[in-house]
C-alpha cells in the first residue's frame, strides 16, 4: 500500500511540482524529459476517452492501470493538473488530490502572494505539508509492496 | 448495453476488427417556442476503457469499451484472445494482421459478450 511519486502540471504543461516516496525504478531520461513525456500522453489519453466514449461524459480520463501501478488524474477547471502513481490496491484517488488541491494547494500557494505558480513551487511550506499529508494517507506505508 | 464496443488493432496499429454493442439514443427532432420546456439531467454514466496486450510478441491489442460497474474485464479479455486463436488463427484462409472477416469469430465473440454480461454486472443502468 503506497504512494509512489505525485506530478503537478500547469495548464501549459510545464512541472511545477514533483517529488517521490517510494519509487524503486527510475525512467532512465532526463526528468525534463520525463515530465515532457507525461503531459503529452495525459494530453493524447484525454483526448482519446474523450473521442472513444460512447456516452457523454462527465469527468473524463480518471486513471488508468498497469500490472504494478495505477495511476490517477485529477484536473482543476483552471487547468492545473494533478497526477499521483499509486500501487494496486488504490482504487480511487481523486478526493486524495482534490484534498491536495483546496487544502493544500490553494491554501498555500495561491493565497501567497510571493509565488507565482507560473515557475515551480518554491514554498518550504507546501512541501512539508504535502510531505506529511501523503504520508499521513491511509494508504500510505514506507515499505513498498 | 453495458459493453459497448470490441476494437482488435494489429501490430502495425491499423483496426482490423470492430464491434459495437450499444443503440445510439434516438435522433428526434422537435420545433419549440420559447420558453424550453426540457429539464436537463445529469448524466451519471462514466466509461472505462481495458486494453489487452495478449502475446506481446505479436503485438496484438485487444480493446473492451464497458461500463465502470462491468467486472470480469480481464476474463473476458483473455476470452476473446482464445476466441481470436481458434477462429481467426487457425482459419486457413485467414492471414494475419488482415482484417478479420470470420463468421465464427463473430458468433462466438457474441456469445462471450453476453455471457460477461449477465455473469458481472452489478447495477448497471441501460
Amino acid at each position: 500500500m503506497t504512494v509512489h511519486n505525485l506530478y503537478i502540471f500547469d495548464r501549459n504543461g510545464s512541472c511545477l511540482y514533483y517529488s517521490e516516496w517510494n519509487r524503486r525504478k527510475q525512467a532512465g531520461i532526463s526528468k525534463d524529459e520525463e515530465f515532457k513525456l507525461m503531459f503529452g500522453m495525459l494530453f493524447s489519453i484525454r483526448s482519446f476517452v474523450s473521442k472513444m466514449s460512447p456516452l457523454d461524459m462527465k469527468d473524463g480520463f480518471l486513471s488508468f492501470q498497469t500490472s504494478k501501478y495505477r495511476l490517477h488524474y485529477y484536473e482543476t477547471p483552471s487547468g492545473l493538473k494533478f497526477v499521483m502513481n499509486t500501487d494496486l490496491s488504490v482504487p480511487n484517488a481523486r478526493e486524495t488530490l482534490q484534498h491536495i488541491y483546496s487544502n493544500l494547494y490553494v491554501e498555500y500557494i495561491v493565497k501567497n502572494p510571493l509565488c507565482v505558480p507560473a515557475h515551480s513551487l518554491d514554498s518550504e511550506l507546501f512541501s512539508s505539508r504535502l510531505d506529511a499529508f501523503i504520508r499521513a494517507l491511509p494508504y500510505f506505508s514506507p515499505r513498498a509492496a | 448495453m453495458v459493453i459497448f464496443s470490441v476494437y482488435v488493432v494489429n501490430k502495425a496499429g491499423g483496426l482490423i476488427y470492430q464491434y459495437d454493442n450499444y443503440v445510439p439514443r434516438a435522433e428526434a427532432e422537435k420545433t419549440f417556442s420559447y420558453p424550453l420546456d426540457l429539464v436537463l439531467k445529469h448524466h451519471d454514466e462514466k466509461v472505462i476503457v481495458s486494453f489487452g496486450q495478449r502475446d506481446g510478441i505479436r503485438g496484438i491489442k485487444f480493446i473492451v469499451l464497458a461500463d465502470p460497474r462491468q467486472s470480469g474485464i480481464d476474463a473476458l479479455l483473455r476470452k476473446i484472445y482464445e476466441i481470436y486463436s481458434d477462429f481467426a488463427l487457425k482459419n486457413p484462409f485467414y492471414s494475419l494482421e488482415m482484417p478479420i472477416r470470420c463468421e465464427l469469430f463473430d458468433q462466438n465473440l457474441k456469445g462471450a459478450l453476453e455471457i460477461a454480461e449477465k455473469a458481472g454486472n452489478f447495477g448497471a443502468g441501460s
